[in-house]
């Protein structure tokens, strides 16, 4: 079976946000391979190891992306491609998902695409399901269990009113929740390979898309949240009764009741 | 000279950091209290090939260079000590010791089993009454027909209780010209008749670890478990040393690295004076010093690790690394205290448990006494490096990774 993880390169977890000149900025935050999609990757290894073929991690990013493709190799991923190009600077997702979709066709006899549930930095979450779109394929997203049937796959869904099992032929696109599994530490032999292989890269041009690109969605103004500041009042009496009556004169006076 | 560490040893690197931060730091405060090694860890750096890091892998080991083992034990250790221990008796000292000096049987019956984890190895030099007296060692041994009788007792022994296999330095000679000529090294299976063992508890550090003793009774082994020949046990063990306090100084500047993240988010948080702490001078310049002998220290092993790689012999400079490390990281650990303030005195955080643990290393694999002794030895032309009958090899990509 062909299998495609899509991956992206974001900051550490850790990494604290702040604004500058209306942009977004992580300062010099360790990039990591996107903690969401460690887990997609785990499960397209989990799949490939439990069916046979081939497991393709793909990335749409910066160079610098390729660490995040090795991961992905040495977690055991057997192939990586990074697409990259001056084209996709300002993309939005729906410009991703197009490279996406156009890579993913490229490939050719793809049969599962796995997505994390979102990426930690920008946390849309949308990226599977419009690239599915893209391709005419089901989407399926939140993901927590996978069973595999001739040609057709079962999927427990995790969503906020409960767990949902839905079924689906294939090809098919699936964004899972880290409930899916554990992610497993890159083996030493995965490492050896991961850092001797060649990730190609693919121009836009490469995947058929030319001209220029103009995002649906722009930021004309990105401002951090005000912080806001919380008082600690402690309502002090003799007995409960006085504490109480104190507390209700003040939830009063607050116009809170 | 380039200063990169390769592709490939920063995906270790990372791989090691993960495992250290995911499954032994929100736990490690609980075994440092109950002062047991949390029995998943051993397996776990086996199965993850962590302690066959820089073996060759035609002995079971993961192929990669001394510099690897190096970078490793920095992101052990910037967790806690008692990983780095592991490193250090099982990979540092035991296994590159039957690798520099063993003969090709005992690589593959001894080394293997230890390269691939399904073993662990310790070191067994320490004895109740010597410890920096190497050379005064009374454990004996004693040939009788293809077999040794080894008798005697090593304490504060790292792994004492874990361990499958022992490098057991012991006397074969009353009669040799100096006491350091009369030792043998020896490749000791502590599950033969006569050896028992058992745990030290009651350290100010190193409390998740294990250190304990180890006894022989008229243990009877094969001659074939002798390391190198007679008479050349404590060139071994100084040998072997100058691969432990390789992976003690590595170690230590991970502790240093620690204890500088720990006190830079904390003085920025931190309040006093209608300010954040780390405003004060006084303050900052705590943190300086620390990021100063973080870099220096760092380099120093990168020094070391690099000699070894080139299979230049290492014994000066891997001093100096160990000794500059050691007493930076117990100096900082506890300047890292001092920025906590009260807190750092309470082990809701880590740095007072850097203190505790730096401060052992300031004793074992040579204590800073001797450290100051050898490096001024070198420095009065009192000392030279004799070479050896087997050095230790460089590393050469294409053997290593070799299947065979
Ligand atoms: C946590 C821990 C783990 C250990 N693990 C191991 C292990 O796995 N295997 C092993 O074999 N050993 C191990 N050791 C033992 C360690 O190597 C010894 O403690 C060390 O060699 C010092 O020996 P000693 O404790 O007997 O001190 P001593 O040798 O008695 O020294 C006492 C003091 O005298 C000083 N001193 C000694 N000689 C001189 C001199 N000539 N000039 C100036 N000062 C001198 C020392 O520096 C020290 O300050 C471990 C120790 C600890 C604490
Ligand atoms: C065992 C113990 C017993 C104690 N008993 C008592 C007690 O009985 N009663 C009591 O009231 N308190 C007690 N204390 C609290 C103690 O007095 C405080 O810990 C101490 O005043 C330091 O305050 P802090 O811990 O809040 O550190 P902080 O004031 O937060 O200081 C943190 C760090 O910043 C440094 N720093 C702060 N301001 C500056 C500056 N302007 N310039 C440079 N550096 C600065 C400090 O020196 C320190 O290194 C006790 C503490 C301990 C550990």
């Amino acid at each position: 079976m062909n299998i495609v993880v899509c991956v992206k390169q974001t900051p550490d977890t850790a990494a604290t946000i702040s604004i500058e000149e209306g942009k977004a900025t992580w300062g010099d935050a360790p990039l990591v391979l996107n903690p969401w999609d460690e887990y997609a990757v785990e499960q397209a290894i989990l799949t490939r190891e439990e069916l046979g073929g081939k497991v393709t991690a793909l990335s749409l990013g910066p160079e610098e992306a390729r660490e995040a493709l090795k991961l992905a190799l040495a977690m055991g991923c057997d192939e990586a491609i990074l697409i990259n190009d001056p084209l996709f600077e300002s993309a939005d997702t729906l410009i991703v998902s197009r490279a996406l979709a156009a890579g993913i066709m490229k490939l050719g006899e793809v049969e599962l695409v796995f997505f994390g549930r979102a990426s930690v930095d920008s946390d849309s979450g949308v990226l599977g399901s419009q690239t599915a779109r893209r391709l005419g394929w089901p989407s399926i997203s939140w993901a927590a269990a996978i069973s595999h049937h001739e040609g057709a796959i079962e999927v427990e869904r995790m969503i906020d009113e409960g767990r949902q099992v839905v079924r689906s032929s294939l090809p098919a696109v699936i964004s899972v929740v880290k409930e899916i599994n554990e992610p497993r530490y890159p083996s030493f032999m995965g490492i050896r390979k991961a850092s001797k292989a060649e990730i190609p890269t693919w121009s836009a041009e490469s995947i058929g898309i030319d001209g220029s690109l103009s995002p649906a969605v722009t930021w004309p103004e990105m401002f951090a949240p005000q912080v806001k500041s919380a008082e600690c009042e402690f309502i002090a009496g003799q007995s409960a009764q006085e504490i109480a009556e104190g507390l209700a004169d003040r939830l009063i006076a607050e116009k809170v009741i | 000279m380039d200063f990169r560490i390769s592709a490939e040893q920063e995906l270790v690197q990372k791989m090691v950091k993960d495992f250290a931060q995911r499954e032994v730091a929100p736990t490690i405060k609980e075994w440092d209290r109950k002062q047991e090694m949390k029995p998943e860890i051993l397996p776990r750096m086996a199965e993850l090939g962590i302690l066959g890091v820089c073996i060759p892998v035609r002995y079971g080991g993961q192929g990669m260079d001394y510099l690897t083992l190096g970078l490793v034990c920095e992101e052990l250790e910037a967790v806690d000590t008692t990983l780095r221990v592991i490193m250090s008796v099982h990979t540092g000292l035991c296994s590159l010791g039957i690798f520099q000096w063993g003969s090709e049987d005992q690589k593959q019956n001894f080394l293997t089993p230890l390269a691939s984890g399904a073993k662990y190895g310790a070191f067994g030099l320490t004895e109740p009454g010597v410890g920096s007296d190497v050379a005064n060692l009374t454990a004996s041994a004693k040939l009788d027909g293809d077999e040794y009788i080894l008798n005697g007792e090593k304490t504060w022994i790292s792994l004492a209780t874990k361990a499958h296999t022992v490098l057991w330095f012991a006397r074969t000679s009353e009669s040799a010209k100096h006491p350091h000529a009369g030792i043998c090294a020896f490749i000791l299976d502590i599950d033969r008749d006569g050896v028992t063992t058992g745990d030290l508890h009651g350290k100010l550090g190193v409390r998740a670890g294990s250190t304990g003793w180890i006894n022989c009774q008229d243990v009877r082994i094969p001659v074939g478990n002798r390391l190198g020949e007679e008479g050349e046990g404590f060139k071994i063990a100084m040998s072997c040393l100058d691969n432990g306090r390789y992976t003690v100084a590595s170690g230590a500047t991970g502790l240093i690295r620690a204890c500088l993240d720990a006190s830079v988010a904390y003085a920025k948080e931190r309040q006093a004076f209608g300010k954040a702490i780390a405003s004060f001078q006084l303050v900052q310049q705590k943190i300086a010093r620390m990021a100063k002998d973080y870099e220096a220290s760092r380099l120093l092993y990168m020094q070391s690790g690099w000699l070894k790689n080139q299979g230049i012999r290492n014994t000066r400079e891997t001093s100096i690394a160990k000794w500059f490390a050691t007493d930076a990281s117990f100096e900082h650990a506890s300047e890292a205290i001092q920025v906590h303030g009260a807190y750092g005195f309470s082990d809701e955080y880590d740095v007072e448990r850097y203190m505790r643990n730096a401060r052992g290393a300031m004793i074992y694999e040579g204590s800073s006494e001797i450290q100051t002794l050898i490096q001024a030895g070198y420095a009065l032309g009192l000392r030279e490096d004799a070479s050896l009958r087997r050095e230790l090899p460089a590393y050469d990509a294409e053997y290593w990774l070799a299947e065979k």
